[in-house]
């Protein structure tokens, strides 16, 4: 299963794109801390590491398991979606600002 | 040797992009970024096997969920300038935090391999070549993972119920249609005949008397809807 010759595309160059895809989700949380559209972006973009870390070992197991599993994260992530984004046009409709710090309403 | 390159280079594209959304000025331009990450992913699928996953995130996340950003970015009057007033202080401890995490996974990386067992522990083993990706798919998806397939599908269901009772509001002064009141008119309706060929001129327009119970519901209707 690859690395058999140098220029093979193995698990590993998909892993590691995986993870720094992740962690520039996770850098864009604590960058963009104001603007929650940008966050949910950044979700976004961790969801889609995971995917391609499903999608890698799936194909490298020869197991489609990995598949049908992205299919069901590809679902979750776009509720999530919808759902956030309807959250953030009430908020803007209530408060005419989408800050995100200024958010202590339920004083979680 | 031409998949080699064509993995670098989606993969490249994929980064700087994935960069872009996160440290554009303008986030309209971090959802076109967004877009141009989610067709670069969809490469990587194709090259790893993944077809229909492939075709999927284009049309699920391209054509749904990055459009659906993209309406809500612009359709909010939003003050991006503000928004970014803290950025530069919450850069250092991003770059630390996610610094630290991709080590840890660089760590986790190097010292890992698939257990000897891996291909006797495999769930649902891809048929191979003589099967597209797609009818594989299709073949487990609605046999081993119904269950799965219908939650996925009730999750999306809970996601529309939920966003159209968020997002909707009732408006003063819209019309709207009253079937009970309709049905309970029928009493005030008069059939007659009227000659045939005469026009207006001869018979003078014609209207149904006023129904008398409906001006205090609509008071109620509209004070009830102003409360909301």
């Amino acid at each position: 299963m690859g690395g058999i010759t140098e220029m093979t595309i193995g698990l590993a160059h998909y892993l590691t794109v995986s993870a720094i895809l992740l962690v520039l989700g996770i850098f864009g949380i604590f960058l963009n801390r104001k603007n929650v559209i940008v966050i949910l972006m950044s979700v976004e973009l961790i969801l889609l590491s995971v995917n391609l870390n499903f999608v890698a070992f799936s194909a490298f197991l020869d197991d489609l398991a990995g598949q049908v599993f992205a299919m069901f994260v590809l679902t979750v992530a776009a509720a999530e979606a919808a759902i956030g984004l309807a959250i953030v046009v009430i908020y803007f409709r209530n408060r005419g600002s989408i800050e995100v710090e200024d958010i202590s309403t339920l004083k979680g | 040797m031409i998949a080699a390159l064509a993995f670098y280079l989606f993969a490249a594209i994929l980064i700087a992009s994935a960069v872009m959304v996160v440290t554009a000025r303008n986030p309209v331009h971090s959802v076109l970024f967004l877009i141009l990450a989610f067709f670069n992913a969809a490469a990587l699928f194709l090259i790893a096997g993944a077809e229909f996953l492939a075709m999927i995130l284009v049309i699920v996340y391209v054509g749904a969920v990055a459009v659906l950003f993209l309406f809500v970015v612009m359709m909010l009057d939003i003050d991006f300038a503000r928004l970014r007033e803290g950025f530069q202080r919450y850069a250092p401890i991003g770059a630390i935090i996610g610094g630290i995490l991709f080590l840890e996974l660089l760590l986790v990386l190097s010292g890992w391999s698939f257990a000897d067992q891996a291909d006797d522990l495999r769930l649902s083993p891809n048929p191979g070549a003589s099967v597209t990706n797609a009818a594989a798919l299709g073949r487990i998806l609605y046999t081993d993972y119904v269950y799965l397939f219908q939650l996925a599908g009730l999750i999306l269901l809970v996601a529309m119920i939920g966003a159209i009772v968020l997002t909707h509001r009732e408006r003063a002064g819209t019309k709207r249609q009253d079937i009970a009141v309709q049905v309970a008119r029928s009493g005030s309706v008069v059939l007659e005949e009227v000659p045939v060929g005469a026009g207006i001129k001869a018979l003078g327009i014609r209207r149904p008397p006023e129904p008398e119970a409906e001006p205090p519901k609509v008071t109620h209707d509209a004070h009830h809807g102003g409360h909301h």
